[in-house]
């Protein structure tokens, strides 16, 4: 059964109508063309497919599109403002954090979850906020390093 | 204008070209290419592990409105591989089935869920066959053949003795043996693969975007598979989401995909799941090691005898190339002298290894790193002095004719002497915390490529029009690693020009020249030297255009990147302004740049197969790991990693530090957790929850130190940076392990179980941690 599904998906209001069983994950993806998300395996296992919900960092591909009815969603392509990285988005190119880019909005997205809810990170509340995403080229030493620029450039004032 | 200065980029620190698009979102990898009309492929696959194919009923399925095509055995009768010496693997089976999870038929429908559906309609009716899972089972006596050619199921039996390893043990002071089994791993990349393939019936041509590391291996095998014309066939390489050696052959995905295309007469997006990802396989072989080392007082080695044999899965793939290098690559990080060398790759019924990130190098070093380690402390000598009585004096040749002209790895031991504190530290932490030191090494590119064609080994483009942009076309595959970027700077330097003026097209066989692909670590070495090669040649061009201007002669110009000038007070010409005068001549420039190896790096012909390990130069790598080992739980912790990497100059410092981060935590996961298990062929791991890649809460900061020995054939001086420091973490875990609490683990991956189980056991037999590591397997 189909049911509608009202959101705010990246700042913008907008009404659909999605299968019941449909997830998130191929709601934004095969359904509105957002592939920045991306799905890395079977189910919850890698956080390749993390977006925000109202702020919180949720794994799409666990997630029923018609479960966000109301709510915010914000993917990776959300962040750049007026064409501009974010601050996380900086963190990530400038320190290396993304090496073959698959994982990375998944990370990106729980990194700027963090900032939002804790500008301020120590290395531990970076490990512990990323502990459920997979990367399998950096060894996650530069995302970690990628994160705590991006703190600071928040702290500049550049949005998360 | 005196004040300009043409722009340098090598050796700093330079955020990678595409870096913009990957955080963006922008990037686009294979799955993300939505059409409309674009069908959805599936694979039905095997659940026998070894099977006669009775019949492969798909009538039921073809009845199901929405299903477009069905593609079985029947439908291709060409077989596939990366070896032209060993194609023994059919893209979907034909009369027999030989690992659990091969396919054996595809469905493309107009949508998932009938694609799903259908492939619950279709029947496979077969007669069971005897299936082996282990080498020794595949090589026992009466043992049936998994491939008919290969009646003692022995894919390839490599064997050879430079020098007397009986000599050599007779001058031994100390001669060990020891034997190691290191499980079987998975790239595991994080992108799953996946392939958008597109039929034009009008003009039959077939368009396959590939996740790949190597399209042109791709165009090859689709033109072998589809019985087509090469030239009718067109692979687009996108943003790829990582391979470490999993993409560097053609692999049944792309191939199904085409099929599925032609026969439905359009386009077919075939994903492919985690669980099938790991079922498509192509990583590191099961190996079980035997290694005997004689050494002298002063730790110098006099004799090598090395056993291996790899369960190399149910196809050919790569074997025959993995258990050579295993063999070649005792050489050229040692001076070793009396080496015997026995190895055998085996068939069995389980998915088809290949070429993981440090191809055939990284479980014989586990090994002899380890038996040095264990010999160095019999010895009472310190670990590093055993390495250094070991030296090769640079240039030279090995006893198997490698060439090795430039060797950092004095310097980088010393470095990670120095950066760990390592003559203060090791043998006086507390107790449950240890040092463990290990070297390794690995090749920049292989010098012979795997299709001989006489071809230079890598061709360049560069584009330069009206506009003054510099369009440098590459068929080199970047696939994360930042092969584009280097390019980039490579041309960039050279002309002295800005990154922000020169752009870079890959990944289109439409539009870019053809490259041998991202294997081996030779795409900074083979195409950053014909990168070199074509800027100076345009570099030329544009300097006899420049002289033509300014009526001067060429040898005067100097070229500023931006400024063009006959002598420090012209005013000279803007770029813009040659490139005005440059295009007058010929309209828009296009210029070549080629490398090819040189014969004395193609290694030497003293045993069948002794080309492997042939590369114009070896980088080298050092690390020490400190752990902390909790024995109540036996849970170890990696505390720290140094790591000094001999890339012969970091052309990109940053991508550098990364590459080589990214090989010891990769050498980490295939140590401590990683393992694709099997239950009489069934994957019991195929899911990233059982099959363990280490979080970033179990990951240590690894701390990189750079090497720089020159290379004098490399693009600058570079060598490669993406593998060589990938296998001596391994050792250095087990040597830090065993100086932590006198434990000795020669099978891999040491889990918290099997540390827990050996502690358990020690207790038991009443030993204190005191004394001399023992040996900790059940074996």
């Amino acid at each position: 059964m189909a049911r509608i599904l009202e959101l705010v998906l990246n700042g913008r209001r907008r009404v659909d109508a999605v299968p019941d069983n449909l997830l998130l994950l191929d709601y934004l993806r095969e359904v509105v063309g957002l592939t920045g998300t991306k799905t890395g395996c079977d189910g919850g296992e890698c956080g390749a497919c993390t977006v925000l919900v109202d702020d919180q960092p949720r794994l799409s591909c666990l997630t029923l599109a018609a479960s966000v009815n109301g709510q915010g969603v914000d993917t990776v392509e959300s962040l750049a403002q007026d064409g501009r990285l974010s601050a996380v988005q900086r963190g990530f190119h400038e320190k290396l954090g993304s090496q073959c880019g698959y994982c990375t909005p998944g990370f990106i997205m729980a990194s700027a979850g963090l900032l939002r809810r804790n500008p301020h990170p120590s290395d531990q509340d970076i490990r512990a906020a990323l502990g459920s995403n997979i990367c399998r080229c950096t060894g996650y030493v530069k995302i970690i390093e990628a994160v705590k620029y991006a703190a600071e450039l928040h702290a500049g004032g550049v949005a998360p | 204008m005196s004040e300009s200065a043409a722009a340098h980029t090598i050796g700093a620190y330079v955020p990678m070209v595409d870096g913009p698009d990957k955080v963006s979102g922008r990037a686009k990898y294979t799955a993300d290419f939505l059409a409309p009309g674009l069908l959805a492929g599936r694979i039905f696959r095997s659940p026998y592990s070894h099977a006669e194919i009775l019949e492969v009923d798909v009538s039921a399925a073809l009845r199901l409105p929405g299903v477009k095509a069905i593609v079985t055995g029947a439908d291709c009768d060409k077989t596939f591989g990366v070896l032209p010496i060993a194609r023994s693997e059919h893209p979907l089976a034909r009369e027999k089935v030989r690992y659990r999870g091969e396919p054996v038929a595809a469905v493309a429908a107009i949508d998932d869920a009938t694609a799903k559906r259908a492939l619950g309609l279709i029947q496979l009716k077969v007669r069971e066959l005897p299936a082996y899972y282990s080498s020794k089972q595949a090589m026992a006596a009466g043992a049936s053949a998994i491939h008919a050619h290969r009646a003692n199921n022995i894919e390839r039996d490599v064997l050879f003795e430079l020098g007397s390893v009986e000599q050599g043990f007779r001058e031994a002071d100390l001669v060990r043996e020891a034997s190691y089994d290191c499980a079987e791993v998975c790239q595991n990349q994080m992108e799953m693969h996946a392939a958008v393939a597109e039929y034009d019936v009008l003009r039959e041509r077939m368009t396959v975007y590939a996740s790949t590391q190597v399209p042109y291996y791709v165009h090859l095998m689709l033109a072998q598979i589809l019985d087509m014309d090469m030239s009718r066939i067109r692979v687009i390489k996108p943003h790829v989401g990582g391979g470490f050696g999993c993409r560097t052959e053609a692999l049944n995905v792309e191939l199904i995909a085409a099929l599925l295309a032609r026969k439905a007469g359009g386009s077919v997006r075939l994903m492919i799941n985690r669980e099938e990802t790991f079922i498509t396989h192509r990583g590191r072989p099961q190996t079980d090691i035997r290694l005997k080392l004689g050494m002298r007082k002063d730790g110098r080695i006099t004799a090598v005898e090395c056993e291996c044999y790899q369960r190399g899965g149910a196809h050919s793939g790569y074997g025959i190339v993995t258990i050579l290098y295993s063999g070649s690559m005792l050489y050229a990080i040692y001076d070793l002298h009396n080496v015997k060398y026995m190895g055998k790759r085996v068939l069995t019924n389980t998915p088809p290894c290949g070429a993981f990130r440090g191809h055939g190098t990284v479980d014989i070093r586990f090994a002899f790193e380890s038996l040095l380690d264990e010999m160095a402390s019999e010895l009472k000598l310190d670990p590093l002095a055993v390495r250094r009585a070991n030296y090769l004096t640079a240039p030279t040749f090995t006893d198997n004719d490698l060439m090795v002209n430039s060797y950092g790895l004095p310097q980088c031991v010393d470095w990670v002497e120095q950066a760990s504190g390592w003559g203060a530290r090791k043998g006086k932490l507390p107790k449950g915390k240890g040092l463990g030191f290990a070297c390794s090494h690995y090749i920049s590119g292989a010098s012979k490529p795997v299709n001989w064609t006489g071809e230079p080994h890598a061709t360049v483009k560069i584009k330069l029009d009206f506009d003054g942009s510099i369009v440098v076309l590459s068929g080199a595959a970047d696939i994360g690693q930042g092969s584009s970027t280097i390019l980039v700077q490579t041309v960039g330097e050279v002309l002295g020009l800005p990154l922000s003026r020169i752009r870079i097209v890959t990944g289109d066989s439409e539009v870019v020249p053809k490259d041998n692909g991202s294997y081996s670590s030779r795409v900074t070495f083979m195409v950053g030297n014909a990168a070199i090669d074509a800027a100076q040649n345009l570099k030329r061009v544009l300097v006899a255009a420049a002289a033509r201007k300014l009526e001067a002669n060429p040898e005067e110009i100097e070229c500023l990147g931006e400024l063009y000038r006959a002598g420090a007070q012209d005013k000279g010409l803007t770029f813009n302004e040659v490139v005005t005068e440059a295009l007058k001549d010929s309209g828009t420039i296009t210029v070549t740049g080629n490398y090819s190896t040189i014969p004395q790096s193609h290694g030497g012909k003293k045993y069948r197969g002794a080309a492997i390990g042939g590369t114009m130069g070896y980088s080298y790598s050092a690390q020490v790991v400190e752990v902390s080992v909790d024995e109540d739980t036996g849970v170890v912790n990696v505390d720290k990693v140094w790591v000094a990497h001999d890339c012969g100059k970091a052309l990109n410092r940053l991508t550098v530090e990364g590459q080589v981060q990214g090989s010891v935590w990769m050498g980490m996961g295939q140590a401590m957790s990683e393992e694709t298990a099997y239950h009489e062929g069934l994957l019991v791991t195929g899911n990233m929850l059982d099959y363990r890649v280490p979080t970033i809460e179990d990951s240590p900061p690894i701390e990189v130190g750079i090497i720089e020995s020159n290379d004098p054939h490399g693009p600058f001086g570079a060598k490669e940076a993406g593998e060589g420091s990938l296998a001596a973490f391994l050792p250095a875990l087990t040597n830090a392990i065993a100086d932590a609490i006198g434990l000795r683990f020669n099978t891999l991956p040491v889990t918290p179980d099997r540390v827990f189980a050996a502690l358990e056991k020690r207790r038991r037999a009443g030993n204190g941690s005191a004394g001399k590591a023992n040996n900790a397997d059940p074996r």
